[in-house]
């Protein structure tokens, strides 16, 4: 199935998004040999330059190494792992409370608002 | 950057017609370019003329720095509009036939390529489906290791998993010396695999950029920008 991209932003952008959510969730851990730029690209049915640009920037974000004789990997390096890990988190938070602000909602009531999420969650948990 | 094609002051008129216009083109090696306008906008024209089956009324095309004729012909590999090969040919007959006409035509890939298709090498094309037919010209025109492929609608009038088998192709075969130009107006299933893209319109080629720049700059897919140039 080829990925799904949407049309507002740079593809090789939301590869790098979709290949860093693939690593920060364990699909690709840590370590594990990437299929070659040409495999990822048919997978993905993007032009295998663009594949090799979201690659490039993975490397340069430190969540993928180039080995001379293996290819392309997943870090291993735990701390540049979490450090991705951190700053989606950071910019998730951002966006949902500029958006609750838009919406006119207060501080207080967000956090009252998130508790009960995850009572709801908890009782989802609990039925099903 | 080392260019494959460029064209200077390049006009065809059948007739009263003017098809092309006066065009200036510079494409780069080692990419996957677009074509893309409406119909009649002189996209078979231009791919006729690169591929030298066409004169031009004015101007000049070099394809990696030289005119075009015999020379350039075996550096292009050309995918027309409808497929050519005889009712009576087998599929093996095919293969005979592009083995014989091209130095660079590479069998063990045409032959990995079709056994995916499941066509029997001794079926007739007569007998194939048009859909068929067309995925087979494609595999074979693929199977050149050419430095400049032009597909004229390569995914015109065919079903959607066709359309992606025809996609995966031009990807897996793809490779980063070669360049590919497609002509399309299908534009939404090709997108992702430009780097680059042309606009042709009249005649005239009214922008050319990458996608990554247009998605960057307008926060629009360049399907959504074509339908407002176009619009009708």
């Amino acid at each position: 199935m080829a990925w799904q991209f949407n049309s507002s932003r740079p593809i090789y952008q939301q590869i790098v998004d979709e290949i860093e959510l693939r690593i920060l969730n364990s699909t690709y851990e840590m370590g594990m040999r990437l299929p070659s730029v040409r495999d990822l690209a048919v997978l993905a049915a993007v032009n295998p330059n663009t594949m090799q640009r979201a690659l490039a920037e993975l490397e340069e974000m430190g969540l993928v190494t180039t080995q001379r004789n293996t290819g392309r990997t997943v870090t291993t390096d735990e701390t540049a792992v979490s450090r991705a890990r951190d700053s989606k988190a950071n910019l998730l938070a951002e966006t949902f409370l500029m958006q609750m602000k838009a919406l006119g909602i207060s501080r207080q009531e967000v956090i009252s608002r998130l508790a009960k999420g995850e009572d709801k969650e908890g009782e989802h948990a609990v039925n099903s | 950057m080392q260019s494959i094609l460029e064209a200077r002051a390049l006009s065809k008129r059948y007739g009263s017609t003017l098809a092309l216009n006066n065009v200036d083109l510079t494409l780069p090696k080692g990419k996957i370019i677009g074509l893309l306008g409406p119909n009649g906008s002189g996209k078979t024209t231009l791919l006729k003329i690169v591929a030298g089956l066409l004169t031009p009324t004015n101007g000049i095309v070099l394809v990696d720095n030289q005119p075009v004729g015999e020379g350039t012909k075996a550096l292009i590999s050309y995918l027309p509009e409808r497929t050519y090969l005889p009712d009576w040919m087998t599929v093996e007959d095919c293969l005979e036939y592009f083995t014989d006409f091209y130095a660079d035509f590479d069998m063990a890939r045409a032959r990995e390529m079709l056994s995916r298709l499941n066509v029997p090498a001794n079926k007739r094309m007569k007998q194939l489906s048009k859909g068929t037919r067309e995925k087979m010209q494609l595999v074979l025109v693929m199977s050149r290791r050419a430095k400049l492929y032009l597909l004229d609608e390569p995914i015109g009038g065919v079903d959607p998993a066709t359309r992606d088998y025809i996609l995966d192709t031009i990807i897996g075969n793809y490779d980063n010396e070669a360049t590919i130009l497609i002509s399309t107006h299908l534009i939404a299933d090709v997108e992702k695999v430009l780097d680059e893209f042309l606009f042709l319109k009249e005649g005239v080629i009214t922008m050319h950029d990458t996608t990554d720049n247009v998605r960057e700059t307008q926060g629009k897919s360049v399907d959504e920008l074509f339908r407002e140039v176009f619009r009708c």
